[in-house]
C-alpha cells in the first residue's frame, strides 16, 4: 500500500505549492475559541465581580484569561508554522472480496 | 449571586450570569461550526465513516481519549474520588495505559493494516458470520443505550446548572450532537472531541488549582482528609485516611479486604481483563485511530493518547478529593448524612461533587467555562457512541446481511439516516433512564461483559493460526455468559437480582466476573479449536501474526521521522512516566 505520507508535512511539502487546509485546520478552530474566552475572562477579571471570597483572595478569572490567551496564540502561531497539506491524491480504499461490494463512483477523490 | 445565599432553596444548583450564557453559546457556535465546515470535505461513505483516513495522530490521539471523556468518565470518576480517594487512579494507570499501549505496539498493525473499516469487520474476515454477528449485535446495542445514558446525564446536569426542563434541554442537545455528526460524519465528530479537550482542560483546571489553593495546597488537602477519617463516626465506613492518600494496595476500589488480593484483583481483574477487553477492543476508541493518515499513525493515536490520559486524574479526581473536605454538603454525605439537594433535587450524591465544588469556588467567567466544558464532555461521549454505532449499523449489518450491492451514495444516505435513529432512539432511552436509573446502570454492567471475553478471542486469533470460526464465536459466546453468572451470583453487581452465593460486590464482583469470561473463553476456544476445521491458511494474511509479512505491519517510513515521533519510543516513555507516577501516589 502506498499510503504513507508521514503524518505532518515536510517544511518542503508547503512551499512545493501544494494547498494546505487553511482555514479549516483545527488548530485555528481552537486558538479563537480559547482567544475569545481569554479575552472575556481577562475583561471580567479587571472589570467584574471578582468573588475573592470563593477563590481565597485570587484573582481567578484574570489569570485563567491570561493563561487562555498564551495557548490561544500557541495554537496561531503553531498553525501559521506548520500548515496541514492537504495530499493531492488520496488512494482510494481497494474493493475487498471478503465484503458486499461497495461501488465506489469512479472520479471520487 | 443573591441566589447564593439560599442555595438549596434556589431553582438552580449554579447561578449563571449572562456572561456565563455567552461563553456557553460561543462554543455552540464552534461546534456547530465545525460541522459545517466538516461538511465540505465528505464526499463518499469513506470520508464520512473513516474521515478519508486522512488525520494527523495528535488529532486522532486527542479525540481517542476525549471521546472517552464522557459524563460517565467526569462525573463518575469524581465522585470516586470524593469517596474513595487517590486509588480511584487506578482506572487511568492501570485501567487503561498499558491497555492503550498494547493497542498500538501490538494490535493496531492488524486492524489498520488489513484495512477493515471497524472492529466487527475485522471479527468476520478472521471468524465469520457467528463471531461477527455477536460482535456487532451487541455492539451496536451497546452504543445506543450508552448515549442515552450520557444524553440523560447531559439533560440532567442542564436541568440542575440552569433550570430548563429535562426534556428541552434532552431535545436541545440531541439536536446539536445530530446536526453536525449527520453533516460532517467522523471528521465533525472527531474536531469536535480535540476541541472539547482543551475546553474541558480549561474548565476543570482552574477548578482544581482555585481547590488547592482553597485547602492549603496538596498538604493541607492530605492534612484535612486525615483529620475528616479520624473524625467520621464508624457507620459512615469513610475509608481510612491511609487508604484515601496512596493508590496501593487500593483496597477501597477493589472491595477486598486482603492488601494482597487487592493488588491481584487490580492488576489482573482491572489492568489486564477488563481494560484489555474495553481499550483494545472497543470500536468508538479503535475508530479514532483508524481515522489517521498512516499505520504509525494509527498505532501512535492511542499512545500519544496516553499521555494526556495519565494526567486527567489530576483534574477529575483531585476536584472529587477537594469538594469531599471543602464542600459542605459532600462533607455531610461522607460522614453519613444525607444531605438535601442534589442535581437530581433527591439529595446530594457523590456525583454531585464536582458541580458544587463550582458552585463554591469559581466566579462567574470561569463558570461559564466550567459549564461549557461539562457540556462539551457529554456531547463528546454521546457523539462518540453515535458516530461508532452509525458505521457499525450501516457497514456491518446493513451492508453485509440486508442490502448487499449497493452505491457508496447509498450506504452513505443509510448513515446519515443511521444518525438521526440513534438519536431518536437515545432520547427515548434518555426518558426511561430518568425513571428506572437502577436498570440503566445494571444494563450498562451487562454491556460491560460483552466486552471481557473479546480481548480474549482477538488476541488468540490473531498469534494462533490454527483457532477457528466456531470456536470464535462459542468463546465469545460462553464467555460473556460466564460474567453474567458470576454477576448473577454476586452480593450486588445486578442489584437485588443477585442471589449472593459468592461473598464479592462493588469493583471486586467485576473483576472476578470480567477475569472468569476470560478464562472462559481461552479455554473453550482452544478446546473447541482443536476438534473444529480452521481457516485455509491462506485467508489469513494481514489477520495472523504468523501468516502476515512483516511489512504489512509496520510504516517503513517510519525510520524517517525523527526518534521522538517513532511509535516504539514514545511507548516507552509512556510506561516509564506512568510507572513513576505509581511510585509517587
Amino acid at each position: 500500500m502506498s499510503q504513507h505520507e508521514i503524518d505532518a508535512p515536510a517544511p518542503d511539502a508547503a512551499r512545493s505549492g501544494r494547498h494546505t487546509a487553511g482555514a479549516f485546520d483545527i488548530r485555528n478552530f481552537i486558538g479563537a475559541l480559547l482567544g475569545l474566552y481569554g479575552v472575556i475572562l481577562t475583561l471580567m477579571g479587571l472589570l467584574g465581580d471578582k468573588a475573592l471570597d470563593k477563590t481565597g483572595g485570587v484573582n481567578a478569572n484574570l489569570y485563567a484569561g491570561i493563561g487562555l490567551l498564551v495557548v490561544s496564540a500557541v495554537f496561531i502561531v503553531w498553525a501559521r508554522l506548520k500548515p496541514i497539506v492537504v495530499p493531492d491524491d488520496v488512494e482510494p480504499v481497494q474493493d475487498d472480496p471478503t465484503r458486499p461490494a461497495p461501488k465506489r463512483r469512479p472520479g471520487s477523490h | 449571586m443573591q441566589a447564593m445565599a439560599g442555595a438549596p432553596a434556589a431553582d438552580t444548583l449554579i447561578s449563571a450570569n449572562a456572561v456565563d450564557y455567552l461563553i456557553i453559546a460561543l462554543y455552540f457556535v464552534f461546534v456547530l461550526g465545525i460541522g459545517v465546515m466538516a461538511r465540505r470535505a465528505v464526499s463518499d461513505s469513506i470520508d464520512f465513516f473513516l474521515s478519508g483516513r486522512s488525520l494527523p495522530a495528535w488529532v486522532t490521539g486527542l479525540a481517542f481519549i476525549s471521546a472517552n471523556l464522557g459524563a460517565v468518565e467526569i462525573m463518575g470518576m469524581s465522585a470516586n474520588g470524593a469517596e474513595l480517594g487517590i486509588s480511584t487512579v487506578h482506572y487511568f494507570w492501570v485501567g487503561a495505559i498499558p491497555a492503550m499501549l498494547f493497542l498500538g505496539v501490538v494490535m493496531m498493525p492488524f486492524y489498520y493494516g488489513s484495512k477493515v473499516r471497524s472492529v466487527p469487520e475485522f471479527m468476520f474476515r478472521r471468524f465469520g458470520t457467528g463471531a461477527h454477528l455477536v460482535n456487532a449485535l451487541s455492539f451496536a446495542l451497546a452504543q445506543l443505550l450508552i448515549a442515552g445514558v450520557n444524553l440523560y446525564l447531559l439533560g440532567s446536569i442542564v436541568h440542575a446548572l440552569l433550570g430548563w426542563p429535562l426534556w428541552v434541554a434532552l431535545l436541545v442537545a440531541a439536536a446539536i450532537v445530530l446536526s453536525y455528526i449527520t453533516l460532517g460524519g467522523l471528521s465533525a465528530a472527531i474536531y469536535n472531541e480535540v476541541l472539547q479537550f482543551f475546553v474541558i482542560v480549561a474548565a476543570l483546571l482552574p477548578l482544581t488549582l482555585i481547590g488547592l489553593h482553597r485547602v492549603g495546597g496538596y498538604q493541607g488537602l492530605r492534612d484535612k482528609i486525615t483529620e475528616f477519617a479520624g473524625s467520621a463516626p464508624a457507620s459512615a465506613a469513610v475509608p481510612p485516611a491511609d487508604q484515601q492518600l496512596q493508590s496501593w494496595p487500593g483496597e477501597a476500589l477493589s472491595g477486598f479486604t486482603s492488601p494482597f488480593w487487592s493488588v491481584v484483583g487490580i492488576v489482573f481483574g482491572l489492568g489486564f481483563v477488563l481494560s484489555f477487553g474495553y481499550w483494545t477492543t472497543n470500536f468508538v476508541e479503535v475508530q479514532r485511530a483508524m481515522a489517521s493518515n498512516s499505520i504509525s499513525a494509527a498505532r501512535k493515536t492511542p499512545i500519544i493518547g496516553s499521555f494526556p490520559k495519565m494526567f486527567v486524574p489530576f483534574i477529575v479526581i483531585l476536584p472529587g478529593m477537594i469538594a469531599a473536605v471543602l464542600v459542605k454538603e459532600i462533607g455531610e454525605l461522607k460522614a453519613g448524612g444525607t444531605p438535601p439537594g442534589g442535581a437530581s433535587g433527591e439529595g446530594v450524591k457523590y456525583n454531585d461533587s464536582l458541580l458544587l465544588l463550582m458552585r463554591d469556588v469559581l466566579p462567574n467567567g470561569l463558570l461559564g467555562v466550567a459549564i461549557a466544558g461539562l457540556l462539551a464532555a457529554f456531547m463528546a461521549g454521546m457523539a462518540a457512541n453515535i458516530s461508532a454505532f452509525n458505521t457499525v449499523f450501516s457497514y456491518d449489518l446493513w451492508q453485509r446481511y440486508i442490502r448487499k450491492d449497493h452505491s457508496d451514495d447509498y450506504y452513505l444516505r443509510i448513515g446519515r439516516l443511521a444518525t438521526v435513529g440513534a438519536t431518536v432512539i437515545a432520547i427515548f432511552t434518555a426518558i426511561v433512564a430518568s425513571s428506572f436509573s437502577n436498570v440503566m446502570d445494571y444494563l450498562q454492567t451487562l454491556f460491560g461483559f460483552f466486552n471481557a471475553p473479546l480481548f480474549a478471542t482477538f488476541i488468540l486469533g490473531m498469534f494462533w493460526k490454527r483457532m477457528t470460526p466456531t470456536a470464535g464465536w462459542v468463546g465469545l459466546s460462553a464467555g460473556t455468559l460466564s460474567a453474567v453468572v458470576v454477576a448473577f451470583l454476586s452480593k450486588d453487581a445486578f442489584g437485588s437480582v443477585s442471589r449472593g452465593v459468592i461473598p464479592l460486590e462493588g469493583q471486586g464482583a467485576a473483576f472476578v466476573a470480567a477475569s472468569a469470561a476470560f478464562v472462559v473463553d481461552i479455554v473453550l476456544s482452544v478446546v473447541v479449536s482443536l476438534v473444529t476445521q480452521p481457516k485455509p491458511v491462506s485467508e489469513l494474511r494481514g489477520l495472523v501474526y504468523s501468516e502476515t509479512p512483516r511489512k504489512d505491519l509496520v510504516d517503513p517510513m517510519e525510520h524517517r521521522l525523527p526518534w521522538y515521533r517513532r511509535t516504539l519510543p514514545l511507548a516507552g516513555i509512556s510506561l516509564v512516566l506512568v510507572t513513576i507516577l505509581n511510585f509517587l501516589f
